[in-house]
């Protein structure tokens, strides 16, 4: 798979409406703000959120899924943290790659949900340009 | 806002080790909704090269959670959890983990600042494998809004 300046990524995900129960397991972080709803509200929440690092992994599979599928082909990934993701609402990851440079393909990405961006100027870079 | 820790910057805190089980391997990359058999089917990963199933990329952040969440809680560095927001994050991958690999990682605090009545703190990971290879390096900011409310 041969990346090029200009290819569009795009990934679109419904978090059901236990992925942060799952999430919550899987990676340790059982911060009650995701995974329990009064407490949520209690500290002015509209309910439970998404973990930022979940949403980040959904910039890391379109990244990956861009470059072909091999999950060694992301080299680096960063992120800024924005809005709240909420439950059972898409999420659209779209990106595009800038430049390609020595087999490395640089790419934008943001992940969005309604009128919300979740995560904002992500760079991921790609073996596979 | 309380005075900074600024004496922390620099300060590394000791290694942790972090063995990873092929369980956790499958369970991370189904909540996060990765479908690659390289990630759940050691035969698929055995052909492929590796010596059992391939951790996703993101699987960084359950190797690093335990020196992150301890260097959040330490009293030395003060943090107010209720105001607390995870601001960015970076990771630079250089060597595949699989199944059985045991990881090592440093955390050091590289900064903390105030601007505009907000507290940056920024602290690096360096991950390593049981070959010494490092596997991931890690860059995590995180936001302290001024506690008004106490």
């Amino acid at each position: 798979m041969t990346l090029a300046p200009g290819d569009q990524i795009e990934l679109r995900v419904t978090p059901d409406r236990y992925v942060t129960v799952r999430y919550a397991g899987a990676s340790g972080d059982f911060n009650p703000i995701h995974i329990d709803e009064e407490f949520a509200r209690q500290v002015g929440l509209p309910g439970r959120i998404l973990h930022g690092l979940w949403s980040m992994a959904q910039v890391a599979r379109a990244a990956t899924e861009a470059a072909g599928g091999d999950p060694l082909a992301l080299r680096a990934l960063s992120a800024q943290f924005r809005g709240m993701g909420r439950l059972e609402e898409e999420i659209v990851v779209s990106g595009e790659v800038r430049s390609v440079q020595d087999g490395v393909a640089t790419a934008r990405l943001e992940a969005r949900q309604g009128d919300a961006r979740l995560i904002r100027n992500a760079v991921a870079e790609l073996r596979g340009g | 806002m309380p005075p900074l820790p600024t004496d922390q910057i620099g300060r590394a805190y000791p290694a942790d080790t972090y063995a990873v089980g092929r369980e956790k391997v499958r369970e991370y990359a189904a909540a996060v909704g990765e479908t690659n058999p390289l990630h759940f089917d050691p035969a698929v990963a055995r052909d492929a090269g590796y010596a059992d199933v391939l951790a996703p990329a993101m699987f960084v952040v359950v190797y690093c959670s335990r020196p992150f969440l301890t260097a959040l809680f330490d009293p030395e560095l003060a943090i107010d959890f209720a105001h607390l927001v995870h601001g960015a994050q970076e990771f630079r991958w250089a060597q595949p983990v699989v199944a059985g690999d045991e990881i090592t990682t440093i955390l050091t605090v590289r900064d903390i600042s105030e601007r505009a009545g907000l507290r940056f703190d920024t602290f690096e990971t360096v991950s390593r494998n049981q070959r010494g290879e490092t596997t991931c390096v890690g860059t995590w900011s995180t936001i302290i809004r001024a506690g008004e409310e106490g």
